[in-house]
């Protein structure tokens, strides 16, 4: 009586079939990463030693190593995420904890979504106008950071208050109703549960910043500087930089060594990624909601 | 001692006075927007009032910021170029990527979903200048061998390389989407006997198009606005592509290209300048767009 009609396992078996055509389209998304870490590796391990990774670039970039640029990224994300992190943070806290619901809330939310869209190359041209130029800084480290500070601001503030509104609403009237104020609430309930999304998020973002090319090209990156910056006011090198100078501009450069260099961005980058979704992973088998 | 610090800390961080501090980095992101808007106006004005023409600066394909003879800032190669490497990842990137947003969101495993978010993650963590490295190294070769043409470097290439550059970004706009169907929407129509195919056409698809939209829109805003690897792959001719094999020349690489050869303050600098206020304005545009499409529906 209750045996399925023909009709309905006709559907049934379309089901099954459109189910498998998705799986076979989402499947290549696993081969790109993959494939992309074991070419560089292959091609690259061979000029991938220590001294590569310790030493100085020498004659023309054509030999030597990378560790200015390595240094370089790294005095970069640092900086930068020293500006952003401060300003995110407080930013999310305004919008999570304190935002009317009002016109000027969506103007805000509207400015973020925008700053986030802009194109890279663009706030280039608006770090070179701004930082270098107006508030002559002129092509440094500084300058460079503000600027990859302001590309990251609109992702570490849509992470940040994705994790400040994952806090149950209980918790703070819990705490209100204590008679803590908003600020000791925020201080002593909301951050410190919230702390791991923010800081998952904070090294994503620190990922993304490391292989930003186009953003320092004009304001504070140098194609070739074989010594490390002394101050925030000098320029330095980058990975990401290097990477497209050897790979594009200079003629005769051997063959692993742009291969290389991309091996141990990419590495890097991937490298704090996984940390990120590990630390994720960690707190949410030990979330108490 | 102690005491009258913290009383003196008090005074001068007293809560009022932190949360305006902290209602002042909320609307930050305004100034900042705002900031860019205008420091490239600044530098690009010089030039909108002096040597831009409309019919030349839009409809002429000649470029030539650095002529002797004759000078000429004509963006139509450009223009073109952005638009096909644009459109043509976006036929590619759009329909997989909501096709992948459906699987993952309506058809897989739990299990696997968690799995294919932290692939995701890692595919949008590969940055451009690697991409354009990808294209050099990989893409090229492969297209002269596929195709047998002389030169790889194309606007076929670069859309390869963008449509997977905005693919992670598409896949999780339309998850997203997807998610925010409720799931009573779900249950009814399998309450009434259909099966998840007929639930994802027929019920999700209307209920989800708005946000299905802004993914495909905020795909094409990033693809937009691309630079280093379009640099890399495109192959850096100023001309109208006639077909895929073309190489060609987006406004992005431009930009990049030429900006630190122009002298500061020059008028090929202020032009560059003024493509870049374009392009800002461009990405409002579809940024602005999408946030319609996302919540045009609901006030605030």
């Amino acid at each position: 009586m209750f045996s399925a009609s023909e009709h309905l396992i006709e559907r049934q078996k379309k089901e099954l079939r459109y189910k498998r055509l998705l799986g076979l389209i989402s499947l290549p998304l696993f081969f790109p990463t993959i494939l992309i870490m074991v070419w560089l590796w292959m091609k690259g391990s061979p000029a991938l030693s220590w001294d590569f990774i310790t030493m100085d670039p020498i004659h023309g970039m054509k030999a030597g190593g990378i560790f200015p640029a390595i240094f370089g990224t790294f005095c970069l994300v640092f900086l930068s995420i020293l500006i952003t992190c401060p300003l995110a943070v407080t930013a999310a806290i305004y919008l999570s904890e304190y935002a009317p619901h009002n016109i000027w809330t969506r103007i805000i939310r509207l400015a973020i979504l925008n700053l986030a869209g802009v194109p890279s190359i663009v706030h280039a041209l608006f770090g070179l106008g701004a930082f270098v130029l107006f508030f002559n800084m002129g092509t440094s480290i500084l300058a460079a950071s503000c600027t990859l500070a302001i590309m990251n601001l609109p992702v570490l503030i849509t992470s940040t208050l994705e994790s400040l509104k994952s806090v149950p609403q209980a918790y703070r009237e819990a705490s209100w109703n204590v008679g803590a104020s908003r600020l000791q609430t925020i201080q002593h309930i909301v951050l410190p549960n919230s702390l791991s999304g923010i800081l998952t998020g904070l090294i994503f973002s620190v990922a993304r910043s490391a292989g930003e090319t186009a953003a320092i090209l004009f304001t504070g990156v140098a194609f070739y500087l074989p010594f490390l910056p002394k101050s925030v006011f000098d320029q330095c090198m980058s990975l990401s930089m290097h990477l497209f100078t050897i790979s594009t501009q200079v003629v005769g450069v051997p063959e692993a060594y742009p291969y290389a260099t991309a091996l141990v961005l990419v590495g890097l980058i991937l490298g704090v990624n996984f940390v990120a979704v590990g630390i994720r992973f960690y707190f949410r088998t030990r979330k108490k909601w | 001692m102690r005491n009258k610090l913290s009383t003196y800390f008090h005074r001068i961080f007293s809560e009022r006075r932190l949360e305006l501090l902290i209602e002042a980095c909320g609307v930050s992101c305004i100034i900042f927007i705002l900031a860019i808007f205008v420091f490239i106006l600044k530098e690009a004005y010089p030039f909108l009032v002096s040597k831009f023409s409309f019919s030349e600066f839009f409809f002429s394909t000649e470029w030539h910021p650095a002529s002797v003879v004759k000078i000429r800032y004509g963006t139509l190669a450009l223009l073109t170029g952005t638009l096909f490497v644009t459109g043509l990842s976006m036929l590619m990137a759009v329909p997989l990527g909501l096709a992948c947003a459906f699987y993952i969101s309506e058809f897989c495993s739990p299990k696997m979903r968690e799995f294919y978010k932290i692939v995701i993650e890692f595919l949008a963590a590969i940055p451009s200048v690697v991409w354009g490295f990808v294209a050099i190294m990989i893409v090229n070769p492969l297209l002269i061998k596929i195709f047998n043409i002389p030169v790889g470097l194309n606007i076929l290439n670069a859309s390869i390389i963008l449509a997977l550059m905005s693919l992670p970004l598409i896949i999780s706009i339309g998850e997203d989407a997807l998610r925010a169907v409720p799931e009573t929407y779900r249950e009814a129509a399998e309450a009434m006997g259909a099966t998840r195919w007929e639930v994802a056409t027929k019920v999700l698809v209307p209920a989800a198009k708005n946000g299905l939209m802004a993914a495909a829109l905020l795909g094409v805003g990033r693809a937009l606005g691309e630079t280093m690897a379009v640099l890399m792959a495109t192959g850096h001719a100023i001309q109208i592509p006639h077909s895929l094999f073309d190489p060609g020349r987006t406004l992005t690489a431009t930009i990049a290209a030429e900006l630190g050869e122009s002298p500061k303050g020059g008028e090929h600098y202020q032009a560059l300048f003024a493509i870049g206020l374009l392009l800002f304005l461009v990405s409002f545009t579809v940024n602005l767009t999408a946030d319609y499409f996302i919540r045009g529906k609901k006030n605030v």
